[in-house]
């Protein structure tokens, strides 16, 4: 599934979408709020669902090629925030949704779409 | 003739919102010229991190980089407070970071530790008033 998939079908606010977003897939999702742990974790591809809403999120995700952001639990985005999404390219989801239930949002979307 | 490339990088004073910008630098020139997503994501994990301590600990600093096609060797430099027991800070959960840096998802004590894990090779260099001297090397294959 593609972020722009996951972006339309989720309903989720759309804080950024990257220019690639019809392009790059959303292999799995992973959850951290810890940038020193999320730098060294976040997989390649992943939905990447925190509540750190600050422009060292965006570094990090950039760092570590995930798929998109997913802000959650209604977190407020720091700064700005919106506008180094845009040009970093990273794609930003967000929503009022806790991160466990984003984070299965995800997954759901991914295991649906495999029939598994 | 040689296959060396050298990079210089100014990490500023203070300032989160640009840290990450000489490691995503490098990050990207070092997947144009070919080398393996391993050593690509060690050499950026372990050069952000850098760049993150010296924003906290040492009003920033500079980072010389050195690419060959046997490997990268990053060398951080600054002029900040220098670090009292470096073994105490290599230890995993061991921290002195001020609490809004805590606050923005750092401060974990966990930026050496991780340093050390993600590069091949990490020298340090510390006298106390003077500054730090990090060397970290990753291996190209």
């Amino acid at each position: 599934m593609t972020v722009k998939e996951f972006a339309e079908q989720s309903g989720f606010r759309v804080i950024n979408l990257a220019e690639n977003a019809g392009e790059v897939l959303i292999r799995q999702s992973y959850c951290c709020d810890l940038l020193s742990i999320a730098m060294t974790k976040v997989p390649e591809g992943a939905a990447w669902v925190t509540v750190m809403s600050n422009i060292n999120t965006l570094a990090v995700a950039s760092l570590t090629e995930a798929a998109c952001v997913i802000v959650a639990e209604n977190a407020a985005a720091a700064g700005d925030f919106a506008a180094k999404a845009k040009e970093q390219g990273i794609t930003v989801l967000h929503t009022e949704l806790p991160v466990f239930d984003a984070a299965l949002m995800v997954y759901q979307a991914l295991h649906a779409e495999s029939g598994v | 003739m040689s296959d060396t490339i050298k990079l210089h990088y100014t990490v500023s004073t203070e300032d989160f919102t640009r840290a990450g910008e000489a490691s995503g630098d490098v990050k990207r020139k070092l997947k144009q010229m070919g080398s393996s997503p391993e050593a690509v994501r060690k050499v950026a994990i372990a050069m952000y991190e850098g760049e993150i301590n010296m924003v906290i600990h040492a009003n920033g600093g500079t980072i010389d980089v050195e690419i060959t096609p046997e490997e990268i060797i990053m060398v951080l430099q600054d002029s900040g407070p220098g670090i009292p027991d470096v073994e105490k800070a290599m230890q995993a959960g061991y921290s002195t970071a001020p609490d809004q840096v805590r606050a923005l998802g750092f401060g974990a004590g966990m930026g050496l530790p991780n340093m050390k894990q993600y590069s091949d090779e990490m020298d340090i260099e510390t006298t106390l008033g003077v500054g730090t001297k990090v060397t970290m090397k990753v291996y190209q294959t």
